[in-house]
């Protein structure tokens, strides 16, 4: 079986991986990406409103600093932000798209050639730089050549299947080269997971299909814990059906919610900040609407009305929706209001890092050598109990950048891993049982399951007898599968059918955990909300959640306190 | 009501002997889902419920990622942007799926695109010759400026365009359409410093931009709406006057 050795090993290649890769290259030579998609595939690539920093580029805009970015990302939190990464978040955005710009990211212009910015949700200045609707495909893609021009080793279409240490320090990984099906082992000197979102375990959701939180998983079976998983945003404006997502933007570019009635139903919730109000108050407005009749012709979607802004701003400001609109729903947004409806998006939780981006071991204070997390899959608590928009593709890079140092610091420091040849076989005997599943759950039907169980169950409005239930149907599926799963592709080459197999596995180990979370948190905080604690409980809820699996596959849960301090 | 929709989709696996066929499947869709209905999600419905060996790539499912260009009735696709409807199937006639053309295949729709991602680094996808990372001066650009490069910008790296070349079936080598759109978003944007190396690499008989013939196969087959073939010409005067 093949093996292969870097210095740093980063696994994923969206915006946070390759910023990552850019940033290690000054300080090591050898880097490797691996990603289980071709990384321009990456689910970055679709972001679409934009990233924020202070730049203060625009009239309106032109008083902001950072400190009024740190006090509304902190706002938006609801009080679960670590002050000091929100500091360092907020302070260092100006560079991180300063950098971007360089890079030659296509950002959109003032009509003097300035970076030219647009007012989000949650933020209470046009602080959000964009090109067109396509800022994730631009950042990635400007990421994606320096990456070509400083020769990262990148590992196209390799799948995580684990991590492989040895007390405190990880020695490497194992993957599975999709097109051939081999168990390869990569040995480094230090390790990066950069693997991404996990909302592909919720019905609706606009993330794409590679967004399936393998890192999150794999670090639970190491004995690596998750933090606040139990904060999942649901994104107000899902296209009614599919979850495709219609961007914050066109609310920021001055969209309208309406109801049945068609009524602006948000002045009755947020009549400062309307139809921009922070994410979570904006969906559970549109849930309660939708629960209580007014959704259109009493149905589950409301109404998002773009018909009354220009044709330039459709489609120079928001091309990519007013296509996807036409594409998916058969609207002409500048004609018909868009049907939308809530929709699966981030996840604020993640494998707990500190500020480089070191993962945390299992109590406070105690951090691994040379095993590092970022971007999506990482916490680092500066989205709290709920994200800004425009805020994340942000941390995938400015965090990106300072864990790709901090690994490779670590990895000139460090010795490379050792990858045994029985690690290897191990994985190979796994793949091997696997392709030999003979029962009769197909892998497409008990996603199906979950996910149905994680929207209904477990979605923006919960209840402990509702948690109590996801808890239980989670188990029937993972006994489904561990007992009676099905593959009709037995073969090695490119088998798509094993991917989402062991993708299933994943999501099953991890959905466990946010419903757990979401259960004990007997509170409503941000994207927490649960009907049978309505109420914000500071004095006890505060804190951060952190669940580890056990030695007899339990799930643990322990608290920390929240970093606040004297920033802003 | 139900309607049947018919496929007929070319298989392959290397691992067994059967070599590439066509196999037919049908899928039973109602008349007011079939409106909402595109290829790939026919394809995912059929690889979920019937042949879990059904093989094809796909991450988005929304026309923004590239991964699932195909053959579909005789023309490049993206399968998630391709509604059934559209295809005009009526009784009798399918909706025929097979790989991009002009790329190895590794199993059924999935291609090996090692050589089209392999050109794409060769023109040097990049901002060349200026220290990217520490000059922090927030450089201008125009929206004229921006404008001149936006529409290359648009670009997914789907493959579309090329695997319809003509040109780049007899000559591999040859750059191919997105490659050199690619090329001309990185070479015309004002923020580039050095042109010379790229135009380098561009300013060749056959595998650069001069192999290009105006078939015009490419700008038919972009689902970006790509002029391709215009951006390709635009970058020969470049070269020209280089
Ligand atoms: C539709 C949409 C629009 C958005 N728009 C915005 C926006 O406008 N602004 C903003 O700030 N944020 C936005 N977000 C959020 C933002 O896009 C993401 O949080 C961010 O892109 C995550 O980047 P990442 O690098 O962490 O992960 P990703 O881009 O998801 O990349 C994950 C990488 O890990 C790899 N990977 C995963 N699992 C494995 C495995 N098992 N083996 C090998 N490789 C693996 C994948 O191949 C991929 O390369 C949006 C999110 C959605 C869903
Ligand atoms: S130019 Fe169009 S067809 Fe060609 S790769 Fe780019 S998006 Fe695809
Ligand atoms: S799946 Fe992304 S373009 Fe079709």
């Amino acid at each position: 079986m093949k093996k292969h050795e870097h210095d740093l090993v980063i696994v994923g290649g969206g915006a946070a991986g390759l910023r990552a890769a850019v940033a290690a290259r000054e300080f090591v030579d050898d880097v490797a990406i691996i990603s289980k998609v071709n990384v321009l595939r990456s689910h970055s690539v679709t972001a679409q409103g934009g990233i924020a920093a202070s730049l203060g580029n625009t009239e309106a805009g032109k008083d902001d600093s950072w400190r009024v970015h740190f006090k509304d990302t902190v706002r938006g939190g609801d009080g679960l932000v670590d002050h000091d990464a929100c500091e360092v978040l907020t302070r260092g955005a100006p560079e991180a798209v300063l950098e971007l710009n360089n890079m030659g990211v296509p950002f959109s212009r003032t009509k003097d050639g300035r970076l030219d910015q647009r007012p989000f949700g949650g933020h209470r200045l046009p602080r959000s730089l964009y090109a067109a609707d396509r800022t994730g495909h631009g950042i990635a893609y400007a990421l994606y050549g320096e990456n070509v021009r400083l020769g990262v080793n990148i590992y196209d279409e390799y799948f995580l299947l684990d991590l492989l240490t040895s007390e405190e320090t990880v020695e490497g990984v194992t993957a599975y080269d999709i097109r051939s099906g081999e168990v390869v082992g990569f040995s480094a000197k230090s390790v990066i997971l950069a693997t991404g979102g996990c909302t592909q375990a919720f019905e609706y959701t606009s993330s794409g299909a590679a967004s399936t939180g393998d890192g999150l998983a794999i670090a639970l079976r190491n004995g690596i814990p998750v933090e606040d998983m139990e904060f999942i945003q649901f994104h107000p404006t899902g296209l009614a059906g599919s979850g495709i997502l219609i961007s914050e933007a066109a609310r920021g570019e001055g969209g309208y919610l309406l109801n049945d009635d068609g009524e602006r139903f948000m002045k009755r919730y947020n009549p400062d900040m309307m139809e921009l109000s922070p994410r979570d108050q904006v969906v559970r407005a549109m849930q309660h609407e939708i629960n209580r009749g007014k959704g259109i012709d009493g149905g589950n979607h409301l109404h998002l009305d773009l018909t009354h802004l220009s044709q330039r701003t459709l489609w120079e400001k928001l091309p990519t929706i007013s296509q996807i609109a036409k594409d998916y729903a058969n609207v002409d947004p500048s004609e018909t209001p868009i049907p939308v409806q809530p929709t699966a998006h981030y996840c604020m939780g993640g494998i707990p890092v500190t500020l480089d981006g070191r993962v945390k071991l299992h109590e406070e204070g105690k951090n691994w050598d040379n095993l590092f997390a970022a971007g999506e899959a990482a916490c680092l608590s500066v989205h709290g109990a709920n994200r800004l928009g425009t805020n994340s593709l942000l941390e995938a890079v400015l965090f990106g950048k300072r864990v790709g140092k901090a690994a490779a610091k670590a990895a000139r420091r460090g010795e490379r891993g050792q990858v045994g040849g029985d690690d290897l076989a191990e994985k190979d005997d796994m793949l091997g049982s696997l392709l030999a599943s003979d029962g009769s759950g197909r892998v497409g039907a008990l996603r199906c399951q979950l996910q149905e169980t994680m929207s209904s169950r477990c979605g923006v409005f919960r209840s402990g007898e509702e948690l109590e239930q996801a808890a239980a149907e989670i188990q029937d599926i993972k006994r489904e599968f561990e007992e009676n799963l099905h593959l009709d592709d037995k073969g090695r080459t490119f088998n798509t059918e094993l991917r989402s197999a062991l993708e299933l596995k994943n999501m099953l180990e991890f959905a466990s955990a946010i419903v757990n979370g979401g259960y004990e948190r007997t509170e409503s905080r941000g994207s927490h909300y649960r009907l049978d604690f309505p109420e914000k409980d500071d004095g006890e809820w505060a804190v951060h959640t952190f669940i580890k699996k056990g030695q007899g596959g339990n799930y643990r849960l322990s608290y920390r306190p929240v970093r606040t301090g004297e920033s802003g | 009501m139900m309607k049947k929709i018919a496929f007929r989709i070319n298989r392959y696996d290397p691992e067994s002997n059967e070599g590439s066929h066509f196999e037919k499947f049908y899928l039973d869709v109602s008349e007011q889902k079939l409106g909402e209905l595109t290829v790939l999600d026919a394809l995912r419905e059929l690889k979920e419920e019937r042949d879990g060996s059904l093989t094809f790539r796909h991450t988005c499912g929304h026309g923004s990622c590239g991964s699932c260009a195909m053959l579909i009735n005789e023309k490049n696709r993206l399968a998630c942007k391709t509604h059934v409807v559209d295809l005009e199937v009526d009784e009798g006639s399918f909706v025929e799926i097979s790989p991009l053309p002009g790329f190895p295949v590794i199993k059924d729709l999935v291609v090996d695109d090692e050589r089209f991602f392999d050109h794409d680094s060769q023109i040097m996808p990049f901002i060349s010759g200026k220290n990217t990372v520490d000059d922090l001066e927030e450089e201008r650009q125009t929206p004229g400026e921006l404008d001149r490069i936006m529409e290359a910008t648009e670009c997914i790296n789907c493959g579309a365009c090329t695997s319809s070349c003509p040109t780049y079936w007899d000559n591999e080598d040859y750059l191919g359409p997105a490659a050199l759109v690619r090329a001309f978003r990185w070479l015309e944007d004002s923020r580039n410093v050095d042109r010379n190396s790229r135009i380098g690499i561009l300013d060749d008989e056959k595998d650069g931009v001069w192999g290009c013939n105006k078939v015009f196969n490419c700008v038919e087959a972009c689902p970006k709406g790509i002029d391709t073939v215009a951006i390709i010409e635009e970058l020969k005067r470049s070269v020209i006057t280089a």
